[in-house]
This record gives C-alpha cells, structure tokens and sequence, in this order.
C-alpha cells in the first residue's frame, strides 16, 4: 500500500462519490415496472436518490458516479445534468455510469463490486483521495463530515455504516455485524438468526486507492460483491462502524412498507430531521404554483405540494406535485402521485396512485390488507 | 429573424407599498404564495423567446440582484445574452438614473453590444401573462417607429396613468400623463415597443434637453408625437395588475384564493419560474382548517387559515386564525392567534394570543396616503409580543420588538417603529 500522510481531524479530503442506483427490485410492483427503485417517488416531491445526493453534496463532495442498469430512464430525467445538486460543474460533477459493450467484454454489471470496476476510469482519473459509496434506495439525512473524521481518528481502512435496528426492521433482510468496540468482527449477510441487531446500511467509506486494490485483486476472479470482498479481508484490514443512530429507511422492501415510509412524513421530528438539518434535500423543479386549496376542502394530516388543488376531504396521506383532489371527493391513507386527479365523489382509501392516473366521479377504489397500486395513466 | 432585445425597468422605489418597500426594490416585493414581482415580466420574456434582458437596478437592489443572480430559474444562464443586471454607474454619460428613459439612456451602449431591430421596455413591478412577441408582430405590421400597450381602465380611474388617444386604426394621436381631464379610458401599462434606431435618435435628444424629467410617459413619447411619428396602441385585454398601493397590493394576492382566479398559475404553456429556497411540501396537522387559501412549501398549518395567501416556510401554531390576509416567508405565528386583514413581511415572528385587525377602521396617523384601506402592515423581523391588540390600519415598522411596545394596545391607524 502507498504510504499516505493520515490527515488529522477536520482535514480536507477529496471524495468522489458512488451511488448505486441499478437495482431491480421485485418487491415494489407496478411502480417499478417502468423505472429503478432508485427513482421511486417519495414525500410529495422527491426521489428516493435524492436524499444519498443531497447528503453527499451537503458533505461538500462534488462529484458523484451514478451506477445505473435497471430501466434508467426516469432516473437520468429526474438527474438530468445534476444542476439542482449544483453538480453541472467543470470541475467534477455527475456522471451516470451504464453498463456497455467495449472491445473485450459485454457484461451487465454482475454485483456491486464489478459495477464499481467496470468503471475504473473514474476512479483512476481525478485527484480524490478518497470514495464514498451510497445507495440510491435509502432515505436518511446524515452530515457524513462527522464519517470522514471518524475514519481518519479510528484509522481505518474501511468504515462501513451500521444502525441498530428496532423491532420495525426485519433483521433477516440486513448484513448482520458483530462489533468489537468500534471494530468490525463479524459480518453475516442476511442470516436466519440474527447474531445482533446492528445492521450495516449499505454505505462504505475507504481510500481509492484501496478500494482499486481490492477489486482489482477479487473482481477477475470471480467475486462480483463488494461487501463479500469486505468479509473476505476482515481480518487482514482495519474496519470500523460508524454507528448511524438517526431516521434511516430503505425504499424496497415491499408495498406496505414503502407507504409507511411516506407517511413518515407527517411526523415533525422526521420531517425536521430529513429536511432541515444538515443542510436541505435538493430535487429536480417542477415550477409548479403553490398548492390551492377551496373552500369546501378539508385537509387534515396530510402533506400538499405545490401545484395541487384540492377541493374535496384529504386525511393521512400524501400528495405529490399537481395532484388534483375535487370537490366531495375523499382520499384517506394514500399515496397521490404527480398529476393524478381525484374526480368528483370518488373515494381513495389505503392506496398508491402512480403519476398521472385518473380516479373517474364516483369511483371507489380500496385497498384492503395490502394498499391498492395504480399503475402509471391508469384511467379507473 | 428579428432581433430583439427586453430592458426591465426595476429600479423604483414604489413608495406606496410603505414598509413592504422600505428594505427591498418593488421587483422585489414577494407575491402570490412563493414569487416575487419581477418574476411575471422575467418569465413573460423568456416564455415570449426574448433571452437578451437586461434588468435596470437603483433602489435597493441587494435582494432583486440575489434573487435574478445568473437567471437559473428563467434558464436565463446562457452563453449568449442572458440576464444582465445594470446598475448606475460613473464615467462617461453615467450617474444616478434621472428618469425612466434616462435610464436607458444610459445603457445605450449595452443595448448597442447586440445591434437589436426592436427594443421592448417592461416594468418589473407588473403581475401579468402577456406574449410580447404579438405586440412586436402586431408593431411590424403597422410599420410602427413605437408601440405603447394599453389596457381600458374606468374612466374614474383614468387620471391615475398615462392615457392614451387613439384613431380607429390604432395610432396614437394624443398621450396624457396622469391627466386631470383625460380624453379615452385607454391607459398605458408601461409596456413599450420601439425600433431602436428610432429611440436611440430621441433619447439622445432627450438627454441633451436639459428642461426634461427624463421620464418615458412625460417627456419622450409626447415628443414623438408632437414630430408626427408612428406610435400605434396596443390593446390588451387580459390579466394586468399594478400592485402599487398596499389596497391592490392585498387585491390581487387574495384574488388567487378564489375558485378561479384571474390569474392562472397553471398553465403549463405559460409558467411563472421563480428562484425559492429548497422545502419540504406544505404540511396540514390534524388540527388544520384551511380553506380558500394558497399554502405554500415549509408551511406547517396547525390552526385555521381562510382566504389566505401563506408564502413559504410559515408556521401557523394551534388556535390561531389566519383570515384574508398574506403572510411572508418563514414568519411564525404561535398559538392562540388571530389575524385578520393584515399583511405580514418576511421574517415575522408573532407571539401567542395575538389580535391584528380588530376595532373600528381609523385613518392612519403615519402616513394615510399609504396605508388605507382597512389592512394592517407588519415589517419584516418584527417581534410582537404575547397578547398585543392591533387595530386596523396599523403599521408595525420594520425590526420592531418587545421594547419598541409602549403599551400592548395598538388602537386602529396607530404605529410602532423600530427605535434604534
């Protein structure tokens, strides 16, 4: 290994930062039949991606590789140059790795691991002395200057994130980890007995120049996993947890959890947490007007975004850009994504809206023990 | 391809709007939930294709020349033209602005940089959706030299604008600035058309004339008819308010709380862009009655808001009523408060139990030329403590706080001012 200056606490580090953002994920239905988990609408404006953006650009990291596959389309729109990040820069800035065919291989990224190597330039070219590597599926606020020293005062190689997780977490679904003060023992990708309840989040922090080495030496043969590389060198390395103990969620673990995550939002802490502190969540602009609401509507526990107009009864739910709510009708614990329109009379209950659909006058639609998905220009 | 070139005139003071504009330029002032006024112009040019502007700054302009910045919002950073803010300056036929038209007098040599066939003169202090490139086509086909829009205002109100007399083919024959006795019922919005060449010739002129206000209503346009030129009116029959009193002020921003207001926000065709800080949607809690209202992102509604327009970032506590009234940016109200008939600036904090506009309507003592109308003023930062009664037609000053309060009843066209 190079024989690096450690700089003390607070010192300036260049980090490139990796969002993996490829994802296909089965367990989110219609609404990621035409777009990656990462683009998954959240909390009225947002995209899941939005948050581990915004967290990194907040950290004063200014350039950022989005490693994409599954249906990118919606993703690459909503990023576009990166200019609501501040990240359409000369120096820096985004850029969104596909897979692609080359002279000697054709492979669709095979693991995190080799999406990462497939993608080697970047990480040769640049001045960074360090990478940040996040997800684009979970939403969390985190001043990560706060990592950056942790790592540079543990010493460590690697520093992997890690939550303790409550009863509200399926244990089974996480990398389980073993600590020894702050120190990484043990690592067991998802187990049936769960040797703790301390989950790793899906967010390493290392030098490049390690983080070339390992997959330089593990990818060729066959080991497509980054985390797996991880375990494999838990000894040899020095990997610490930097234990996250704030709001932390991810984005695909199913249908009912998905809605829970956005009715989040209507809890104040989490509204502050998420959106106030640290610095904002920045998203793509819509320049919609500011929400309207008429003089028989009833708004109560809910969340209203600019460019809607609600005229009818809206309880528990959450109302994306341009939703239109008319008159005498009813949406209770919903989800009413871009530009859906709730006719008059109609009733919304338990339910996710996808964008653009329509709910005709006097339509009920209620979703009994799972919440009802509508697909994306559905006409009920 | 005709060239054309948009010079916003932003510059004013806009004395009428009393401490909305004691701090910040009238393009500046906040309207409608999350814009400010020079957002409408800003926008109606870009939506027109008219990428070359350049906005005309004077009075105060720290928060209109941090709100344009590079243009982003209105895609206005480009490489070619832009936005490009132009202040006074010294040297050469530079100096204070006298005047509308010495103010573009000035930037000759800006305008000059892109050799332009038409020059559009816009206010940045108009709330409106208007095409400029009908005006410039409907310019060219009469073969016009200038051409003055013009909206038909009752003939009552007629002596408070630039009047305009015209013959049935739309050429202007006799204009009137702010006439005791005025001729038609067509006034000037302020909006001009002109050839360049053909300014460029009278405001030379005009700045040699040392006898002239300067101003485009008063000296130039009567100039030009005086030598028989082609000036043509142009009609305009939709959307247009001059916010310029705090009465038309409060007017048009509760007008966008109607059921279908005259203004339409939503037109997909035709957006407003604005430059607003990063927040999270609107939030209504269980306790939240709000109807006929426009919230805005950030707001927090704990109480009761009713033909409202709540800017951003607003927190309304439990209790409170907030009735046919504008709130600004980031103000808090606490619980238990109510308020009536009020605007309040920016920054605004309001302890709990609070009444504002309650009484009998008085005139106010301050100044009632400015403050009429039965609204209630509230500066930006001021701090109003716990129980204080507010009467109507008040004015709380920019910065005021606790101490600034002699007593805790504030009797109808009362004011308290900040003490330094």
């Amino acid at each position: 290994m190079l024989s690096v200056k450690i700089p003390m606490e607070g010192f300036f580090l260049r980090i490139l930062g990796l969002i993996l953002a490829g994802g296909k994920s089965d367990k989110l239905g219609a609404l990621v039949s035409k777009r990656t988990s990462a683009a998954v609408p959240v909390f009225g404006k947002y995209r899941a991606i939005d948050f581990t953006l915004s967290n990194m650009v907040n950290a004063g990291i200014n350039k950022v590789g989005v490693l994409t596959q599954y249906n990118p389309r919606s993703l690459m729109d909503h990023l576009g140059s990166g200019k609501e990040w501040d990240l359409d820069r000369k120096n820096g800035g985004l850029f969104l790795l596909q897979p692609y065919l080359s002279k000697h291989d054709e492979y669709w990224y095979r693991g995190t691991a080799d999406a990462i190597y497939q993608n080697m330039t970047l990480l040769r070219r640049g001045e960074e002395s360090h990478v940040l590597i996040g997800s684009g599926d979970h939403i969390y606020k985190i001043d990560f200057t706060r990592v950056f020293d942790f790592h540079i005062s543990t010493r460590a190689d690697i520093t992997l994130l890690v939550k303790k997780m409550d009863s509200s977490y399926d244990l089974s679904q996480y990398g389980i980890v073993e600590l020894s003060g702050t120190r990484i023992v043990s690592i067991e990708e998802k187990p049936q007995k769960p040797k703790s309840n301390i989950a790793f989040l899906g967010i390493y922090f290392l030098r490049k120049q390690l983080l070339m080495e390992l997959l330089y030496s593990f990818v060729p043969s066959g080991e497509h996993d980054l985390l797996n590389i991880i375990i494999s060198n838990l000894n040899k390395l020095n990997i610490q947890a930097f234990v996250f103990d704030g709001y932390w969620r991810n984005i695909k673990k199913g249908i009912t959890e998905y809605l829970r995550i956005n009715m989040d939002i209507l809890n104040k802490q989490i509204r502050k947490e998420l959106f106030y502190n640290y610095g904002k969540i920045y998203t793509k602009l819509k320049d919609f007007p500011p929400p309207k609401i008429g003089l028989n509507a009833r708004v109560v526990n809910s969340v209203v975004s600019d460019g809607c107009i609600v005229n009818g009864k809206v309880e528990n739910s959450v109302l994306f850009r341009g939703a239109v709510v008319k008159a005498g009708s009813t949406v209770r614990r919903s989800l009413i994504m871009q530009e859906s329109t709730i006719e008059e009379g109609a009733l919304v209950e338990n339910a996710i809206l996808d964008k653009e659909v329509i709910v005709r006058q006097q339509m009920k639609l209620v979703g009994e023990n799972l919440p009802s998905v509508v697909e994306k220009r559905t006409v009920l | 391809m005709r060239k054309v070139i948009a010079l916003i005139l932003a510059g004013g003071h806009g004395r009428r709007l009393g401490v909305l504009t004691e701090k910040i330029a009238k393009p500046a002032v906040p309207f409608g939930g999350k814009y400010r006024l020079i957002d409408f112009t800003l926008s109606n040019c870009v939506n027109s294709g008219i990428y070359n502007i350049g906005v005309l700054t004077q009075y105060r302009p720290h928060i209109l020349n941090n709100h344009i910045g590079i243009g982003k919002p209105w895609d206005l950073d480009r490489k070619k033209g832009g936005v490009t803010i132009l202040p006074p300056f010294l040297g050469g036929m530079g100096g204070w602005y006298k005047g509308t038209a010495d103010a573009v007098f000035q930037n000759m040599e800006f305008v000059d940089r892109f050799n332009p066939d038409f020059v559009v003169i816009l206010s940045g202090d108009h709330v409106y959706a208007m095409d400029y490139n009908d005006m410039v086509d409907f310019h060219i086909s009469n073969g016009a030299e200038a051409t003055i829009a013009c909206i038909e205002v009752s003939i009552t109100e007629a002596s408070r604008f630039g009047i305009i007399v015209s013959d049935p083919s739309s050429k202007i024959v006799e204009f009137q600035e702010k006439p005791s006795k005025p001729k038609s019922s067509l006034a000037s919005l302020g909006i001009y058309v002109f050839n360049w060449k053909f300014l460029k010739e009278y405001l030379e002129r005009d700045g040699k004339d040392k006898t002239s206000n300067h101003d485009f209503g008063h000296d130039v346009i009567p100039k030009m008819l005086k030598d028989g030129r082609n000036l043509y009116s142009y009609r305009f029959s939709g959307y247009w308010r001059d916010v310029g009193t705090i009465k038309s002020y409060w007017e048009s921003n509760i007008e966008l709380t109607k059921p279908v207001p005259p203004l339409n926000l939503y037109d997909a065709n035709w957006r407003f862009y604005t430059q607003t800080e990063e927040m999270s949607p609107a939030y209504c809690d269980p306790n939240a009655v709000v109807i006929s209202s426009i919230i805005s992102e950030g707001c927090e509604i704990s109480g009761g808001v009713e033909n409202s327009v709540i800017f951003q970032g607003v927190k309304v506590g439990n209790g409170c009523v907030i009735r046919n009234s504008i709130v600004m940016t980031n103000s808090v109200i606490e619980d238990n408060s109510t308020i009536e008939n009020a605007i309040i600036a920016e920054n605004v904090f309001i302890s709990k139990n609070v009444k504002i506009g309650v009484g009998e309507n008085a005139p106010n003592q301050l100044d009632s030329n400015v403050y009429a109308g039965d609204i209630t003023v509230v500066g930006m930062e001021a701090k109003i403590p716990q129980g204080t009664v507010v009467g109507k037609n008040c004015v709380i000053g920019i910065g005021v706080n606790e101490s600034d309060f002699e007593s805790l009843e504030i009797p109808s066209g009362s004011f308290v001012l900040h003490k330094e």
